[in-house]
Order: C-alpha cells, then sequence, then structure tokens
C-alpha cells in the first residue's frame, strides 16, 4: 500500500513528496471538504440542508485524487464525492442546492465538465469510459476520472467498465474508495477479496492500493495515472484504502450495525490532522498562517450558502423542464395542465 | 383467507410484511430471503429485522451490491428447488436486474415446458410521497406487468400486505411485489396472525358507489380515498376499486363496477405515457365501451422523471384534488 505520511505526519517516502505549495494546497482543499462535512451536519438538523451522505474522514481519498485532474478533464462522482467535486472547483452554491433538493444544483458551471452526483450505483463507470475515448477521438490529452464505492465494485457495471477501458485503452482513472461499509455492509460480507486493487489484474489494467487517509500519497498516485492516461498509456484502477466514519447518510444509525470500537481506531488516521502535522513540522504551515486560512473557508462558504439561499424555489412547471429539447405535445399539454393547476 | 388465522394485531404495513416473512421462514425452510442491507440490519425500512437473528444467517443473507446478481442468483435457487425472496433496495434500483428479469424471470416455465418453474418473490419499494433523493421515487411497475410470465402485486393496507405476501410466496410462479414507501409507516389496522392470505388476483372494493368507479393500487388508494370522501359529501357516489393485483388483473370487478357506474377513473403515480392506467382503459374501452357515460379519465405522474426538489415533489404525485377534479369532470361529461 502506497503511503507518504505515517498517521503522526512523519515522512515515510520523502520521494513522494510533491512541492511546498501542492501540500498546502492540498491541505486547504481538504480543510474545505471537511469545513463542508461540518457545516452540512448542523445546516441538516437546523432544516436547512436534505439528507446528505457525510464523507468526513475520506477528504484525502478524494480531494488527493481529484486534485490531479485540470479543469479540461472529466469527472463522474457519486452522492459520496462532495469533496472530490468541490476540489475540481464545483462551486460551494450549488453543492448546497444539490443537497437541497433544488434544480440549481443540477446547473453546472460551463467551464467543468463534472456531472451531478450519481446516486445509482456503478452506472456511471462505463460513463467515464465513453467519455474518455471521446476525448481521445477529439485528439485532446483530456482524461475522465469516475469514482465508485467498494460496495459499488460488485455491481456488473464496474466490471464491464474495467473490461472496456483496458480493452479500448481508455484514458481513464478510476478510484475505487473502500471506505470498509456500503451501508451495513462491511467489505468482508461484500466480497471475498482482501486487495480490491488487484481486480485491475483480471482485466490487464495496473491497480494501485493507497493509504486513502494520506493526501499526499493519494495526490502521488493518481498523478501518475492520469499522466499515464494523458500519455496514452491507458485507464488504472486505484483503491483508496479508508474508512467511513460517520453514518452512511446524516439519517442512518450505524449502531445497528457497527460499534464504536469499530471506528475507533480510524481517528487517529485522521487524513486532515496527518497532513497538518507534516505541514507544521515541516515549516510549511504556522498556527497563525492556519487560522487565517480557516477564517478565510469559513468567510467562503458563508458567502456561497448566503448565494444558495437566494436562489428561488422551483416552480412546479418545471418538474416537466429539460426532458427534451423540443417538449413533446404531451409535455405541453401536462405543463398546461400543472399551470391550470396552480391558478385554481 | 385461511382458517389459521384466529387472532389478530394492530401492525403497520411494514410490520405486516416482516409478520408475513417470519411466517413464511418458519412454515418452510426452503424459503431464503437476500439482498442488500436485510440481515444484520434488517433492511433500510426494516421489513425484514430480527429476522437473521432468528432464522440463521443461512436463510436471511446480505448479498454484495448488484442487483443483477441478486435475481440472477435467486433465478439459480428457484431452479433448484429453493423458495428465493429478493429484496431490491428501491424499485429505482431495480434497472441493473432487468436483464436476469426480462431475458429470464418471466420465461423458465414457457421454455422448458413447465419442467423448470419459479417459486421466486422480488419484493422492491416504489413511489413517492416522502421526498427521497433522485430515482428513489420511481414506480416502475408497468415495465413488470408487460413482462411475460411474471406477476406483479401492490397491495395498499397492513392486512392485504401480509395476506398476499404469503400468497405470493406460495405461488409457484416468480411474483414482484411492489410496496409503497408512503404506506410503510402512515397506516395501522388489525393484522390476522398465522398464515393468512389474501389471493392473487382480486381485486377489492374499498368503498361502493354508484356514480364513478375509480381503479387505483398501492400508494394511490389513501390519496383516492381522501378524493371518494369528499365527493360522496357532495353527493357523488364513489366506488373505490384497489386492484391489488396488475398481473393477473381481476378484471371482472373492474368490470362489474364500470357497468354499474358508467363513469371509470384511473389513477397511478407512475409517468402518463404507456402506464399500467393505459391497460386498464383499454381493457375498460375493449369490455365495458356500452356502459360508458364519459370517456375514461386517467390521474398520473408526468412524461418526466420524478423529480427530487422537495418544493415541487407534491406537483407529480397525484393528490386527491386533482383526483376530485377527474371525478368532477366525468359527472360533468
Ligand atoms: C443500483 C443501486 N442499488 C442500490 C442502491 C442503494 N444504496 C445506496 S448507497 C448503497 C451502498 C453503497 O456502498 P459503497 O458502494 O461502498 O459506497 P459508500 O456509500 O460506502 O460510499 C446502497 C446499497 C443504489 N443507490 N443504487
Amino acid at each position: 500500500m502506497v503511503q507518504c505520511l505515517a498517521p503522526d505526519g512523519t515522512v515515510v517516502r520523502p520521494e513522494l513528496l510533491p512541492e511546498p505549495a501542492v501540500r498546502l494546497d492540498l491541505y486547504r482543499q481538504m480543510r474545505r471538504a471537511r469545513h463542508f462535512d461540518e457545516r452540512g451536519w448542523v445546516l441538516y438538523r437546523q432544516g436547512r440542508l436534505g439528507v446528505f451522505p457525510p464523507f468526513g474522514g475520506m477528504e484525502a481519498s478524494q480531494v488527493g485524487t481529484a486534485a490531479a485532474l485540470t479543469k479540461n478533464d472529466w469527472l463522474f462522482p457519486t452522492y459520496r464525492d462532495t469533496g472530490a467535486a468541490l476540489t475540481l472547483g464545483l462551486p460551494i452554491a450549488r453543492t448546497l442546492a444539490y443537497w437541497r433538493t433544488s434544480p440549481h444544483g443540477w446547473h453546472m458551471p460551463a467551464d467543468l465538465k463534472v456531472l451531478p452526483f450519481y446516486i445509482p450505483i456503478a452506472t456511471q463507470y462505463p460513463q467515464a469510459v465513453g467519455a474518455a475515448l471521446a476525448e481521445r477521438r477529439k485528439g485532446t490529452r483530456n482524461v475522465a476520472m469516475a469514482f465508485i464505492g467498494d460496495g459499488g465494485s460488485s455491481e456488473g457495471d464496474f466490471h464491464e467498465a474495467l473490461n472496456f477501458a483496458g480493452a479500448l485503452n481508455a484514458p481513464c482513472v478510476f478510484i475505487l474508495q473502500n471506505n470498509g461499509w456500503a451501508i451495513s455492509v462491511p467489505t468482508r460480507t461484500q466480497t471475498k477479496a482482501t486487495d480490491l486493487s488487484r481486480r485491475a489484474d483480471g482485466y490487464g489494467i495496473p491497480g494501485v492500493r493507497v493509504d486513502g487517509n494520506d493526501a499526499l500519497a493519494t495526490y502521488h498516485v493518481t498523478r501518475e495515472a492520469v499522466e499515464r492516461a494523458r500519455s496514452g498509456g491507458g485507464p488504472t484502477l486505484i483503491e483508496t484504502v479508508t474508512y467511513r466514519v460517520k453514518p452512511h447518510t446524516v439519517a442512518d444509525d450505524p449502531s445497528r450495525y457497527r460499534t464504536e470500537a469499530d471506528t475507533a481506531g480510524w481517528d487517529a488516521k485522521d487524513p486532515v490532522l496527518r497532513l497538518r502535522a507534516h505541514l507544521l513540522g515541516a515549516g510549511l504551515m504556522t498556527e497563525p498562517s492556519e487560522a487565517a486560512m480557516l477564517a478565510e473557508i469559513a468567510v467562503e462558504f458563508e458567502a456561497a450558502l448566503a448565494e444558495a439561499d437566494s436562489y428561488p424555489e422551483p416552480t412546479p412547471a418545471e418538474i416537466l423542464d429539460h426532458v427534451f429539447a423540443e417538449p413533446t405535445p404531451q409535455l405541453k399539454q401536462q405543463r398546461a395542465q400543472i399551470l391550470a393547476e396552480e391558478q385554481a | 383467507m385461511t382458517a389459521t388465522a384466529t387472532s389478530t394485531r394492530t401492525m403497520t404495513m411494514v410490520a405486516a410484511i416482516n409478520d408475513a416473512l417470519d411466517v413464511a421462514l418458519g412454515a418452510d425452510d426452503t424459503v431464503h430471503i437476500f439482498g442488500e442491507d436485510v440481515g444484520v440490519m434488517g433492511g433500510v425500512f426494516r421489513a425484514t429485522d430480527g429476522l437473521q437473528m432468528k432464522y440463521g444467517a443461512e436463510r436471511v443473507f446480505d448479498t454484495p451490491l448488484a442487483e443483477a446478481g441478486i435475481v440472477g442468483m435467486g433465478i439459480g435457487m428457484g431452479l433448484a428447488g429453493l423458495k428465493p425472496i429478493a429484496e431490491i433496495q428501491f424499485a429505482g434500483f431495480l434497472y441493473p436486474a432487468l436483464d436476469q428479469i426480462l431475458s429470464h424471470l418471466g420465461r423458465y416455465r414457457h421454455r422448458t415446458r413447465s419442467r423448470y418453474h419459479l417459486p421466486m418473490v422480488i419484493r422492491a419499494p416504489y413511489g413517492g410521497g416522502v421526498h427521497t433523493p433522485e430515482q428513489h421515487a420511481d414506480s416502475p411497475e408497468a415495465i413488470l406487468a408487460h413482462t411475460p410470465g411474471v406477476k406483479v402485486v401492490i397491495p395498499s393496507t397492513p392486512a392485504d400486505a401480509k395476506g398476499l405476501l404469503l400468497s405470493a410466496i406460495n405461488d409457484p410462479d416468480p411474483v414482484f411485489f411492489f410496496e409503497a414507501i408512503k404506506l410503510y409507516r402512515s397506516v395501522k389496522e388489525e393484522v390476522p396472525a398465522g398464515d393468512y392470505r389474501v389471493p392473487l388476483g382480486k381485486a377489492r372494493l374499498v368503498t361502493e358507489g354508484d356514480d364513478v368507479t375509480v381503479i387505483c393500487y398501492g400508494g394511490m388508494v389513501e390519496v383516492v380515498q381522501k378524493a371518494a370522501d369528499a365527493a360522496r359529501a357532495a353527493g357523488i357516489g364513489v366506488e373505490v376499486v384497489d386492484l391489488r393485483t396488475l398481473v393477473p388483473m381481476d378484471t371482472e370487478t373492474v368490470l362489474a363496477s364500470v357497468a354499474k357506474t358508467g363513469r371509470a377513473v384511473i389513477v397511478t403515480e407512475a409517468p402518463r405515457t404507456a402506464g399500467f392506467h393505459s391497460e386498464i382503459s383499454a381493457v375498460i374501452a375493449e369490455e365495458a365501451i356500452e356502459y360508458l357515460r364519459a370517456p375514461v379519465v386517467r390521474v398520473t405522474g408526468f412524461d418526466a422523471p420524478y423529480p427530487p426538489f422537495t418544493a415541487v415533489e407534491d406537483v407529480y404525485r397525484p393528490n386527491p384534488l386533482r383526483v376530485a377534479k377527474a371525478i368532477r369532470q366525468v359527472m360533468a361529461y
């Protein structure tokens, strides 16, 4: 398993260290992600956010991987990958809108190729292969990155996608976040396989297992995979070994299927604190400079929240919008029906 | 409606389903329950709560997260003599399994000239009204009803849920069992204990009336009842028919009621085009046109994906007002 920092922040593979500016930026992005996750819980309890799947504890798995992309690349995130989407540049306000069940959360910025969070499991994996092939066909060096969970890697779509990507040498990077659980089902019940990165072997593509709580390690292996894909070397499967310390969703009760002891050891592996210890120890960050960073992040979030608050609620007839480029006669009739009902 | 049903207990629909599964597991050790999160957790809606504890992890077990695998494996179990009961976590997630369902589930008896048959039940929560995320509120029953060799059951009350589920489990052929999420905990009623059965293919007259027949099932029954109550207060006699099973459909009850009232309204929450409501309407047109005093009216969802937008979700799903309007419309024709 590739690791750069030990859980206490000491460097175990100095040759993997990215430049100081990159390390600092990864930290900032992880903090932004964590801030979203933490504020999200509060907003949920206040009724200002709907049910959402938290990802706290998985920041290194999402930020370190997505940070290896540029804005020209594709991102296919699952519902749990808010951190990855924010890292690529999805505006916080849009993300809040999504988890507020607002259609404004489906309006992706024109300069980003990120899809709305996928709710059905695994279905986005073959789509990423198609997007990757399309980029190659168009002669670009852009790649597609798709996320999935350990549970999702049981679905047929996952295996078909890996096989297609290998056979067609698609410039694809597959991130398999092994966070230990698929709702109540632990990975050992999910599969007899103990090293999910080895699934790549069956499809003739490289598989990498990385410490998913080490942002420097996830960044390093993902950048290598992205480079390989860009330069025609084909797809890679990266298994980030991490843990879902939080419940499946904010409405889930994990005490039904796991004990506190199951989770306890993972707090000591916290990805944010790990990089923090390294940055402070290496003199790349001081407590005051960190405090300033956190203050900026908080201000940015509150401004985004205000923006999300300003998005108008959808109107009833909007539920029929965007089904086809040109509404069918049936849709036109149904729209008239909704408008008439509104008047009544 | 067997004689063993002696006492009753008040319960919710999800408790009644759990009770039916308990009875089935207790009565027949070929019965096996499997799916995502059905074991340790007892299902995301708790429909299988406590069953693994009681019957062991050989008979009630969590599968890997793969719907095609769940249904395909169940087909093999059924072919080899077990009684598989699979749970698909939400009906909107049965799509990965459609190959197994459309290509195989309904065809085995036919393609082996009854040498093999599939006594399989697939349970799936469906429908809206509870503000779920994308794709959790789909009503795909028409896809299944359009698949030869597959029965489709959709209960609307706790007692029916238990009685129909036990009939489904004891049916020699594959049965899809859709459970309206909205109804899981919103209603309670007396449910007979023990091996209580409600036969498949028999509709239920919810209320009787002389002026309009409203045909519905599952999550729409309580919506229709509210509209019917209001109409009755205004002097219109509404006969509410709860289909209970789409396949086989109790056309006799539907036609008898339409022959009596001369007016038909059909209510489902599925998209409008090519829904099961269209089938019901066609049957009425073919068999009872001479009784009709007004065109058949369908009240349905829309030809758009079910919206996950809390603010406007309730526009999609038919509500009592929309049903009441349809009733007025057929009365005024
Ligand atoms: C096709 C499909 N089946 C079932 C579900 C219901 N479901 C939502 S999340 C989940 C577990 C996913 O586990 P995993 O892939 O490990 O990802 P994680 O939630 O741990 O990030 C299930 C079964 C779904 N969304 N889509």
